[in-house]
């Protein structure tokens, strides 16, 4: 008695031509467009908006921060959602952007995560009420937040007692991607040794960042997972400036010591966010928010429906 | 408002200055302080294991003392450093505790004044001037910055200056700068600004105080590390695209704000601590009690 040999595919005679439903797909969605949703949660003054309008190469969102004197200083944190759609080769891409002025301002910042938290949530909710609709929309508009940065002050010590508590709540219900703000103020020693003492504080506090790791990746996804990880927070410097080196034209800052190319890898992180923001991570941001912080969600609410009911009889 | 004197006569006995520090962790206090005295005053803030992040430390005062040497002139320094300032995710306790200790060191000398038979090696502590260490936001103040010095001002000269500064480039800086002090403007907050009298003051002296006023909120670098450029030795931070020098009035006011402090306007910064701003507080404590006394 053989053992049975491999399960042999079945080998085709001819070509059929279904691989085309790649580019079938490909087509479909291009005339759909894509949503992508970032959130930006960080102390006024970091560069929150520079950083933004620098990922996506345009002047996209405006600086909420405080400039004249009288403009009184924000007493809640205000959510502001601003959509653009933005093309590039054919594929759009609507891109929506909240930014949570007030953040951390306050001279008391007991509770400021909560109206951030609660906006998160009530998007998830929203999806869900189209979701259970009786006559659903045929596609329901996706305002759940993708990525959310989390701006951290470039201290050089050590994480605040308001990061830990509002990573802690902000793991739990989006993808979080911590950066470090205006990394220009540290030296490289200075900056390894701040991300080291970052990433054992995260570690001590269970605190999990996106990318999260997953039973479908293979060896290239593990590796490419695992290269993030190691870099995150992503040391970064934003500016939609150019300036002129060695004949390039290039985004950056130029001081009485220096010009810092924001796209030079030696000195600041900024290519590897973009290119993790853009260019490897982008469909799965999307995705993992709808199959693990949405279901998370949804799960939740559905239980305590049920549960509802039930006590009701 | 008092004169400015050259007190030569004092070049033997030394002068005694005590300044206060205060700012959020992390924009560079406690390395302002030791690249001020050239010295580990502070020690370096040993990071504390991963488990004590999340731990709300509130404020602490911290009184240091150096004696420095200026051009011959003997310096006995004392620095508050206040650490914890503006750390906590509730801060409103930490103008309590700052103004707390100013007016001790105020009621110390009231009562002192008021003894029969004084001590003559009386130590006065009161604070001469402190500075403020504003964020390099790029944007304007922020609440905190406008609560301390608010509150702070009537009991001491308050010099606003910009931690960390060399995050910004020259044309940010201007742009800060100038809204910074309009906002200071704004919100009436009384601050030391180099007064000068332009029809009695010397036209040097004119010169000179208006030029420091224009470098507040004086921009701040700090570094204790000497680092070897183009063959000399000198304090400096190398990042991958340039070197910042400390001393280099082309990078920062460093070396401006300390010759201002221990050399040029240490007397009048003393003056005004004792003949105004420790005065008002005189009277207020005074007519306060003397007001429960009538009742």
């Amino acid at each position: 008695m053989s053992l049975q040999a491999e399960s042999s595919q079945p080998v085709l005679q001819s070509y059929v031509g279904f691989d085309s439903i790649t580019s079938q797909i490909e087509k479909k969605l291009l005339k759909r467009g894509f949503q992508f949703n970032v959130m930006v949660v960080g102390q006024s003054g970091l560069g929150k908006s520079t950083l933004i309008n620098t990922i996506f190469a345009s002047h996209l969102i405006d600086s909420k921060g405080r400039t004249q004197p009288d403009e009184p200083t924000r007493q809640t944190v205000e959510i502001h959602s601003f959509t653009e759609e933005i093309i590039e080769r054919g594929v759009k891409l609507r891109l929506n952007i909240v930014d949570t002025p007030g953040y951390g301002d306050q001279v008391n910042n007991e509770n400021c995560w909560e109206p951030i938290v609660k906006y998160i949530k009530d998007q998830h909710s929203s999806f869900l009420r189209k979701e259970l609709t009786a006559k659903r929309d045929r596609f329901i508009q996706d305002t759940r937040i993708h990525c959310c940065l989390f701006f951290i002050s470039p201290t050089g010590h050590s994480l605040k007692p308001i990061d830990i508590v509002v990573l802690k709540k902000l793991t739990e219900v989006v993808n979080v991607v911590p950066v470090i703000a205006k990394s220009d103020s540290l030296t490289i020693e200075e900056r390894i040794a701040f991300k080291h003492r970052i990433k054992e504080e995260m570690a001590f506090h269970n605190i999990k960042l996106y990318p999260y790791a997953s039973d479908e990746d293979d060896e290239q996804d593990q590796k490419l997972n695992e290269s993030i990880q190691d870099l995150i927070p992503f040391a970064v410097v934003g500016s939609e400036k150019t300036i002129i080196v060695d004949g390039k034209t290039v985004r950056g800052r130029q001081n009485r010591w220096g010009v810092i190319n924001v796209e030079n890898e030696n000195h600041c992180e900024f290519i590897h966010l973009r290119n993790f923001l853009t260019r490897t991570h982008l469909q799965d941001l999307i995705e993992t928010t709808a199959m693990i912080h949405y279901e998370t969600f949804r799960s939740k609410q559905l239980l305590a429906l049920k549960e509802n009911g039930q006590q009701q009889q | 408002m008092a004169h400015r004197i050259r007190g030569r006569k004092n070049a033997k006995k030394g002068f005694q200055f005590t300044l206060m520090v205060v700012g959020a962790s992390g924009l560079g206090r406690t390395t302002f302080i030791n690249t001020l005295c050239d010295a580990d005053v502070v020690p370096k803030r040993e990071c504390d294991e991963p488990e004590m992040a999340h731990v709300e430390e509130s404020i602490k005062i911290k009184p240091y003392t150096v004696e420095l040497d200026e051009d011959g002139i003997k310096i006995s320094l004392t620095i508050v450093d206040t650490p914890g300032f503006g750390d906590m995710i509730d801060n409103e306790y930490c103008f309590q505790e700052i103004l707390g200790y100013l007016e001790r060191q105020y009621d110390d000398i009231l009562s002192e004044e008021s003894r029969i038979k004084r001590d003559r090696r009386f130590r006065d502590n009161r604070v001469h001037a402190l500075l403020y260490f504003i964020a390099p936001t790029g944007h304007s103040l922020r609440e905190i910055d406008i609560e301390l010095m608010k509150r702070l001002s009537p009991r001491i000269n308050i010099i606003p200056v910009i931690g960390k500064a060399d995050t910004m480039t020259p044309s940010e800086l201007v742009d800060f700068k100038k809204r910074v002090m309009e906002d200071i403007e704004h919100h009436n907050i009384p601050i030391y600004n180099f007064p000068y009298d332009p029809e009695e003051d010397d036209e040097e002296t004119v010169e000179e105080n208006s030029e420091l006023r224009s470098l507040l909120p004086f921009a701040l670098i700090g570094c204790e590390e000497e680092i070897e450029v183009n063959g000399r030795r000198i304090r400096a931070r190398q990042y991958p695209w340039g070197v910042v020098e400390v001393d280099n009035s082309e990078h920062c006011d460093f070396a401006k704000l300390r010759f201002a402090l221990l050399s040029s306007h240490l007397q009048d910064l003393k003056e005004i601590t004792h003949d105004y701003l420790y005065e008002n507080y005189r009277t207020e404590k005074l007519s306060l009690s003397s007001g429960e006394e009538s009742e």
